[in-house]
């Protein structure tokens, strides 16, 4: 019960992308198509899993002033693992998603996930917290990616949803309709905590008024 | 002469405008968004950018094609990299505190947050990737470092500007700024057909 709970922090309460706006940068080069982004989640969660299990088995040889290259170097080398098995199985992928792949190496999740949980917890506990904040990260991914497919070009996963009376925004699929969404996103999930925040104050308020009554 | 010339040219420019590592690529984006908040700051982080990108670019290339290419180590690529930068980094951070006390104080901040970033292994990596000569690895680097100083500079020029509007409680902070980050993008597509790549 416990590991579902480490396991679904990830997904909404701390999710990577929405709350904690960390590492945002390159992965939203490829949410231009939903596959795209789906395979860069997926590719994420599999590094941080990874990386989390070896970072907490090695938790107490690591010196902690030489923590962070000996992370940094364990992520290189998970990344690695991930390269060369997308490019024997999944060359087309691998060709789409080309140095941003790579890049999942400086992703500031990954190391921060290190260093927050994994350096602290035995081994089972970190796999499910980094495979909670992974799937967070693909859920927001692919979440991204369908809108900016069915808004750019009337289509998810390559299937046309939209008939052809829609005229396809082509500004979604390129990276200024990127932007834009990003900040339309941000400022919903604002709305969306503001308002969780007044409803939450005004239970407490009732609360209080319900035991002075009593 | 004259196309070896125009060559470098159309690199240069295809990396400072058309391919702008912040805005077509989303490289570099949790700088740009958090220091461009203050114009002195973006400018001397457009200059550090710069300076790291192109010596990072230059040793990243050396080791590229004398170690890993002959020795059949490409795969080894995204490591070694990594490992090259973030140590050059924290080398050049040590020799200028010590030398230099007056520069460390006005750039030694940015150093500790360009160590590992996207954009400053991003464009090793896609050196490599495009097989680039010697001269263009670096024409690439300043390129894109200058990209990268321009994108920034603007941005923060506009956010400057942006603290006498009323901007709607939900949007403030970064909610605008990648807003205003997307209207920068557009414009820059203005340039999309002017160089072919």
């Amino acid at each position: 019960m416990k590991l579902w709970d480490i396991f679904y922090k990830g997904l909404f309460e701390q999710n990577p992308i929405f709350r904690l706006a960390l590492s945002l940068c390159p992965a939203l080069a490829v949410t231009s198509t939903t596959i795209n982004a789906l395979a860069m989640g997926l590719s994420v969660m599999v590094v941080i899993s990874l990386n989390n299990v070896v970072v907490s088995l090695f938790r107490h040889w690591v010196n902690p002033k030489v923590r962070v290259p000996v992370y940094i170097t364990s992520i290189a080398t998970i990344v690695t693992l991930v390269q060369l098995t997308l490019q024997a199985f999944a060359p087309v992928v691998y060709k789409e998603l080309s140095i941003y792949l790579a890049l999942i190496v400086v992703f500031a999740i990954i190391l921060a996930r290190a260093e927050v949980f994994a350096a602290k917890n035995t081994v089972i506990p970190s796999f499910f917290d980094g495979l909670g904040m992974g799937a967070g990260f693909t859920l927001a991914m692919v979440f991204i990616g369908i809108i900016r497919e069915l808004f750019g070009t009337g289509a998810i996963l390559g299937y046309q949803i939209l008939g052809s009376w829609y005229n396809p925004a082509l500004i979604m699929i390129l990276p200024p309709g990127g932007f834009i969404l990003i900040g339309l996103l941000i400022a919903s999930f604002n709305i969306i905590g503001q308002y969780q925040h007044k409803a939450k104050a005004a239970k407490a308020v009732l609360q209080r008024g319900e035991t002075v009554n009593g | 002469m004259a196309d070896i010339f125009r060559e470098y040219f159309t690199l240069f420019m295809g990396a400072v405008i058309v391919n702008n590592f912040v805005l077509t690529r989303f490289l570099g984006l949790c700088i740009f968004f958090g220091v461009s908040k203050s114009l002195n700051a973006s400018i001397g982080m457009g200059m550090a950018v710069t300076s790291v990108m192109t010596i990072s670019s230059i040793l990243a290339w050396v080791v590229y094609n004398y170690v890993l290419q002959p020795f059949g180590l490409t795969f080894l690529t995204t490591i070694v990299f990594v490992v090259l930068i973030a140590s050059f980094v924290q080398l050049l951070e040590m020799v200028i505190k010590k030398h230099a006390p007056a520069l460390y104080n006005m750039w030694g901040i940015y150093l500790v947050l360009i160590a590992t970033n996207c954009i400053v292994l991003g464009v090793p990596l896609l050196n490599a990737e495009s097989n680039f000569a010697f001269g263009k690895s670096i024409v690439h680097a300043i390129g894109s470092g200058a990209g990268f100083a321009l994108a920034i500079i603007l941005m923060a020029s506009l956010r400057e500007k942006l603290q006498y509007a009323d901007v709607p409680k939900s949007l403030e902070g970064l909610g605008i700024a990648f807003i205003l980050a997307g209207m920068l993008a557009l414009s820059f597509f203005g340039f999309s057909g002017m160089i072919p790549l």
